[in-house]
C-alpha cells in the first residue's frame, strides 16, 4: 500500500462522497473537527449536488466533503486527493478524476451491488471496484451488514439503524489516522440528546467502525500524521460564512450600535441569514425581505434610524440592490453590503464558485459611485474582513461592499479567533444638538459628514437622493455645486487609504509578483512554495482593499520584473491595475467554476517567466 | 412638551409644485394637524418615493427621506423596525406605490407596521409628465395612451384589503376638514394604516375627481362614512345605503325607515369589502356613491413589536449576548 507506507507523509486530503443521504457532511465535518482538536491545520470544502432531492444513487446526487489536513501550514482543500471513501458506485464515478495515482479507496460494499451500479451508469457486468484494484489500494467494508451487526440488540426499527452506517466508516477513518472517538461522541450525544436511543445507536456503531480497524489490524496499515506547528493560540474552525456572520455581530457590539440585517435567500450568501437569525439575544434583527431591493432599502431605513445596517446577497441579487447602493452613497449613511459570488452572469452557475462581480461592485451603479471594496482570502479571514468594513462604514459614513465567493462561503479551517476585547475600537459619529442650525453634508477633515438621527430634537432634517447642495444638504441642480460633490464623494473613498494598512509582498523584490484577491490566497501560495523549490525569486502579494487600493501598491508593483495576476473570472483586477499603473501585468484566468490548482498557477508563472 | 403651531412645521424650501396643484391642500392639512398629534417634532418621520407627491419630505420641519421610485414602503419597514418609538408617515404615489413600489406595498401592509401611508392618488405620472398610471381610467387619453388606456386599474382600497391591511380610508385634496379628521384617524391606528387621498393633478389630468369634488354633483355621488352611523348620503341625506342580505342597495330613506339602513362597521371586513368595491361604475346594475371615510379599521400585532418581542425573548432564554463565547464556539483547541 504505497500511500500508508510513505511514513514521510506531512498531508493528506480525503474525499467522503455518498448520497445525499448517507450523511456525508457530518461525517466530514465531524473527521475535520476532530482533527482539528488533534492539532493538524486543515482546510475543508463541501461538493453539495446542484439539485436539493437528486435522485438517490446517481451521479448528480453525490454529495462530497473534501478535507486537506497536514502536520504542515495548509492553505488550500488540496489538489487530488490521497484517501476517496466511496458510500456508493455513483460516488466513485464522480470522483475517481479527483484521485491522485495510487491512492486509497475504501467503499461501502453494499453500495456497490447490482442495483447502484446501474443507477451510477456503469455497463452491465462491471466491477468497478475489481478494475480500480489495478490503480489504487481497494478496502472493501460491509458497512451495512457490520452496522446491523454491531445493533442487532437495538430497539430500533432496521431504517433508523441503517442510518448509522456513516458512522461505522467514521470509526474505521478514526482508526486508519489514530484519532480518538471522544470529541465525536460528545458531539453525538449532544445532537440526539432528546433521543438517547439513537444517540447510543450511533455511538455504538462509531465504536464498532473503529474495532473493526483493530481487528483487522494486519490488513492495513494506518496513516500517521503529526499536529502542525501553528502559531501559538487558541483555535477553533470555521466556516466562511459563519466568519462573516461573527465579523458583523462583533462591530455591533464594539462600535455599541444595533445590528439590523435584511435580506433575501440566495446562494451562497444565505447562510449568512441563517447564522444571525440565531444571534437574537445580541439584538440582532434580522428581516427576511420579499426582495433584494426591499433588503437594501429597509437596511437604509434602519441606518437612518442609527443602527448597523446590513445586506448581503449573490451577483443577481446585487444587480437588484445597485439603486439603493446608490442612495446610500448620496444619503453618505453607514452600509455593509456582502456580495458571496457565485458564476454568473444571470443566474449563472448557481453553486459554483467565481470572481467575477468586481467590475459589478466597483462600477454598477448610475452615475459616479465609488465605494469603498474589500475582498475575503479565506474563511479565517472573513471575521476580520466583516469587521473592518464595518469600521470603515461607520467612520466613514459610507456604504461598503465586500466581496467573498462560494468558495469561502462554505469551506472551513482553523481559525485563531480574537477576544472581544482585543478589537479595535469602532467611533460612531453622531451629531448632538447644537446652537447654530445642523448642517447635514458639513464634512470634517476626512470629508465625512455627521450621522444625525430621528428623535434627537434640533437636527431634524431631510436627506433624499437628489443631489445636494454643498454643507447645508438641500436640494441642488447648481452646476458647480455637482461637480464638487461628485469630487467629494469620492475623495471619501480615496481617504480612506490612509486607513487601511500598506500592501506587504512576501519578498520585497524578484522577478515576478503573483498578485491576487480573494479566495485564489492559498493556491497561490501552495504555488509560491513549488516555483520557490525550483528557483524562481518568486513573490506573493494578496490585496484585502481593492477601493481604495493600499497606498504603496504601485511601489510594490516596480519592484518585481514581472506581474501575474490569477483571477476566477475573465481579468477583472488586472484591467483595475494596469490602468491604474500602467505596468504591463498579465493575467491568469480560470472560468469553470472552480478553484484554480496550484499547478495551474505554477504553470502560469513558469510561462510569464520564459517570455 | 413644546407646543406647536402649523408654522413648525414647514420649512425654509420652496414649494415647488405647480400653481393649483392638489399637493398644495394636503401639504398645508398635515402642517395643520402635526401640533394635535402631541409627539415631539424629532421623532416624527416623513418618507417618501419618487413623483411630484414625494417632495413633500422636504416642505416637513421633521425628519425626512425622499428616497428611491417605490421603496418608501421598504425604507419605512427598516426605519420602524429599528426605531419602533417613531411615528413614521409614508408619502407616496399612485405609481410610486401601486407600479414600481407595488410589492413592497403588500409586504408592508400584511406585516402590519405601524406606520401612516399617505397615498396622493392623482391617477397619472406627476412627475414625468403626463403617462397613464395603475389608478388611470379605462380609455383614458394620456401622452402614452392616444388611443386610450387599455389596462384595467387598481382599486387601492380592495388591493389593500387582498393584503390583509388593517386600517383602509379613503380622503380628498378639496375637503380639508374631513382630510384633517382622516389624518387624525390614520395616525391612531395602531399598525399600518392605509390612507388613499384623491389629489387633483391640473396639469395632467385635471377635474379627475370633479364629481366627487364639485358642489353640484358631491352630494349624490359621495357617501361619508361613520362608525355606528346609518349610511346616507344625497342633499339633505335623503338617500341611503341598504343590504339586502349582502347585496347592497340605494334606498330614499323616509321610504325605507332610518332604522332600516346599512349601520357602518369598522370592523367588519365583509362589509368593508362591499364598500370599497363601490368603485368603477355600477355594481349589480345599480351606480353607488363613492364612499369616503373610514373603511376598515381592526388591530393585528405589528411587526416591529413582535421583533422587539423576540429580542427580548431570546434574552431572557440564553441571557445577554456574550461576544467572546460565540467567537470561540463550542469546539476550541490550544497551540501552545
Ligand atoms: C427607477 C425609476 N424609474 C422611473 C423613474 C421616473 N419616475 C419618476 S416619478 C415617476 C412616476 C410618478 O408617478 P406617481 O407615483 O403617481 O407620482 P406623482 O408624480 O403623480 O405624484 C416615474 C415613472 C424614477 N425616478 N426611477
Ligand atoms: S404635475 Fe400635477 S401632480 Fe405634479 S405638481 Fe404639477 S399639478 Fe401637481
Ligand atoms: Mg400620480
Amino acid at each position: 500500500m504505497a500511500l500508508l507506507k510513505d511514513n514521510k507523509r506531512e498531508k493528506v486530503t480525503i474525499i467522503f462522497a455518498g448520497d445525499s443521504g448517507d450523511g456525508i457532511q457530518l461525517t466530514g465535518f465531524e473527521f475535520s473537527n476532530t482533527t482539528a482538536l488533534f492539532g493538524n491545520d486543515l482546510s475543508t470544502f463541501p461538493d453539495f449536488p446542484a439539485e436539493i432531492r437528486a435522485p438517490q444513487g446517481t451521479v448528480s446526487g453525490v454529495s462530497g466533503f473534501k478535507i486537506n489536513f497536514g502536520s504542515t501550514e495548509i492553505f488550500t482543500p488540496g489538489g487530488l486527493a490521497d484517501v476517496l471513501v466511496a458510500m456508493n458506485a455513483a460516488a466513485l464515478k464522480k470522483n475517481l478524476s479527483q484521485l491522485k495515482k495510487n491512492s486509497l479507496i475504501i467503499a461501502n460494499e453494499a453500495g456497490f451491488d447490482a442495483r447502484n451500479l446501474k443507477l451510477a451508469g456503469h455497463i452491465d457486468a462491471a466491477d468497478p471496484l475489481k478494475e480500480q484494484e489495478a490503480h489504487h489500494q481497494v478496502i472493501k467494508l460491509d458497512v451495512t451488514r457490520l452496522t446491523r451487526e454491531a445493533l442487532k440488540d437495538s430497539e430500533l426499527s432496521m431504517k433508523e439503524r441503517d442510518r448509522s452506517r456513516n458512522m461505522f466508516v467514521l470509526g474505521f477513518i478514526y482508526w486508519l489516522f489514530h484519532r480518538e472517538l471522544s470529541h465525536t461522541e460528545k458531539f453525538i450525544a449532544e445532537k440526539f440528546k432528546k433521543n438517547p436511543e439513537v444517540a447510543n445507536a450511533n455511538i455504538t456503531v462509531l465504536k464498532a467502525g473503529y474495532s473493526y480497524g483493530i481487528t483487522t489490524e494486519s490488513a492495513y496499515e494506518r496513516i500517521n500524521i503529526e499536529p502542525a506547528s501553528l502559531p501559538k493560540g487558541v483555535y477553533r474552525n470555521i466556516v466562511g460564512n459563519e466568519g462573516l456572520s461573527l465579523g458583523l455581530v462583533a462591530a455591533a457590539q464594539k462600535s455599541g450600535l444595533e445590528l439590523f440585517y435584511g435580506s433575501y435567500p440566495i446562494t451562497p450568501a444565505t447562510d449568512i441569514l441563517h447564522h444571525l437569525a440565531r444571534h437574537k439575544n445580541f439584538g440582532v434583527k434580522t428581516f427576511q425581505a420579499e426582495d433584494e431591493i426591499a433588503a437594501a432599502t429597509s437596511v437604509i431605513g434602519a441606518s437612518f434610524g442609527g443602527d448597523l445596517g446590513i445586506t448581503a446577497s449573490s451577483g443577481p441579487g446585487i444587480a437588484l440592490k445597485a439603486e439603493a447602493i446608490g442612495l446610500a452613497l448620496m444619503l453618505e449613511l453607514p452600509m455593509v453590503i456582502i456580495n458571496v459570488q457565485r458564476g454568473g452572469p444571470s443566474t449563472g452557475l448557481p453553486t459554483k464558485t467565481e470572481q467575477a462581480d468586481l467590475f459589478q461592485a466597483m462600477y454598477g451603479r448610475n452615475g459616479e459611485a465609488p465605494l469603498p471594496v474589500l475582498a475575503v482570502s479565506s474563511p479565517a479571514d472573513s471575521f476580520s474582513t466583516a469587521y473592518e468594513a464595518c469600521k470603515i462604514a461607520i467612520e466613514h459614513m459610507t456604504p461598503v461592499m465586500i466581496l467573498s465567493d462560494g468558495y469561502i462561503a462554505n469551506g472551513a479551517e482553523p481559525w485563531r479567533f480574537p477576544k472581544k476585547a482585543d478589537l479595535e475600537p469602532i467611533k460612531t459619529n453622531f451629531a448632538k444638538p447644537i446652537e447654530e442650525a445642523y448642517m447635514p453634508y458639513k464634512r470634517d477633515a476626512n470629508g465625512v459628514r455627521q450621522w444625525a438621527i430621528p428623535g434627537v430634537a434640533g437636527l431634524e432634517h431631510r436627506l433624499g437622493g437628489l443631489e445636494k447642495e454643498d454643507i447645508t444638504g438641500n436640494v441642488s441642480y447648481e452646476a458647480d455645486n455637482h461637480e464638487i460633490m461628485v469630487k467629494q464623494r469620492a475623495a471619501k473613498v480615496d481617504n480612506i487609504a490612509n486607513f487601511i494598512p500598506l500592501l506587504k509582498s512576501d519578498i520585497e523584490e524578484g522577478d515576478l509578483l503573483i498578485l491576487g484577491w480573494g479566495s485564489t490566497y492559498g493556491s497561490i501560495k501552495v504555488a509560491i512554495d513549488r516555483l520557490r523549490s525550483e528557483g524562481v525569486l518568486v513573490g506573493q502579494a494578496h490585496l484585502r482593499h481593492l477601493n481604495p487600493f493600499p497606498k504603496n501598491l504601485g511601489e510594490v508593483l516596480s519592484k518585481f520584473k514581472h506581474v501575474l495576476i490569477p483571477e476566477m473570472n475573465n481579468g477583472q483586477l488586472v484591467q483595475l491595475i494596469r490602468a491604474k499603473y500602467l505596468v504591463d501585468a498579465k493575467g491568469l484566468n480560470k472560468i469553470k467554476g472552480m478553484p484554480f490548482l496550484a499547478d495551474e498557477i505554477v504553470a502560469g508563472a513558469m510561462a510569464v517567466i520564459k517570455e | 412638551m413644546t407646543t406647536y403651531t402649523a408654522k413648525d412645521f414647514s420649512t425654509d424650501q420652496d414649494v415647488r409644485w405647480c400653481p393649483g396643484c392638489g399637493d398644495y391642500s394636503i401639504l398645508k392639512q398635515v402642517q395643520t394637524v402635526m401640533p394635535e398629534l402631541g409627539i415631539p417634532k424629532e421623532d416624527i418621520v416623513f418618507i417618501s418615493g419618487i413623483g411630484c407627491s414625494s417632495r413633500f419630505p422636504y416642505y416637513m420641519n421633521t425628519y425626512g427621506m425622499h428616497s428611491i421610485h417605490g421603496r418608501a414602503t421598504a425604507v419605512a419597514t427598516g426605519l420602524k423596525s429599528s426605531r419602533p418609538e417613531l411615528s413614521v408617515w409614508i408619502i407616496t404615489g399612485d405609481g410610486d406605490s401601486l407600479s414600481i413600489g407595488g410589492n413592497h406595498l403588500i409586504h408592508l401592509l400584511r406585516r402590519n407596521l405601524d406606520v401612516n401611508i399617505m397615498l396622493f392618488n392623482n391617477e397619472i405620472y406627476g412627475l414625468t409628465k403626463g403617462q397613464y398610471s395603475p389608478t388611470s381610467q379605462m380609455g383614458k387619453l394620456t401622452k402614452s395612451s392616444p388611443m386610450g388606456v387599455i389596462d384595467h386599474p387598481f382599486n387601492p382600497l380592495t388591493l389593500a384589503l387582498g393584503a390583509d391591511a388593517t386600517f383602509i380610508a379613503r380622503t380628498m385634496d378639496r375637503d380639508p376638514k374631513h382630510l384633517r379628521e382622516i389624518l387624525l384617524r390614520t395616525h391612531n391606528h395602531k399598525g399600518s394604516s392605509f390612507l388613499e387621498i384623491y389629489q387633483n393633478c391640473n396639469v395632467f389630468n385635471d377635474g379627475a375627481f370633479t364629481i366627487f369634488t364639485d358642489k353640484k354633483s358631491k352630494a349624490l355621488e359621495t357617501v361619508f362614512l361613520e362608525h355606528g352611523k346609518p349610511i346616507v348620503f344625497g342633499e339633505g341625506n335623503t338617500k341611503g345605503l341598504a343590504l339586502d342580505c349582502l347585496t347592497p342597495k340605494v334606498v330614499d330613506v323616509e321610504e325605507y325607515g332610518i332604522d332600516n339602513l346599512w349601520v357602518h362597521d369598522e370592523t367588519d371586513l365583509t362589509k368593508a369589502n362591499l364598500l370599497a368595491r363601490m368603485f368603477d361604475g355600477p355594481l349589480n346594475g345599480v351606480q353607488f356613491p363613492r364612499p369616503f371615510g373610514v373603511f376598515y379599521a381592526v388591530n393585528r400585532p405589528c411587526y416591529e413589536d413582535l421583533m422587539t418581542a423576540q429580542i427580548k425573548n431570546a434574552k431572557e432564554l440564553k441571557g445577554e449576548g456574550d461576544l467572546d463565547a460565540i467567537l470561540g464556539g463550542k469546539n476550541t483547541w490550544e497551540v501552545k
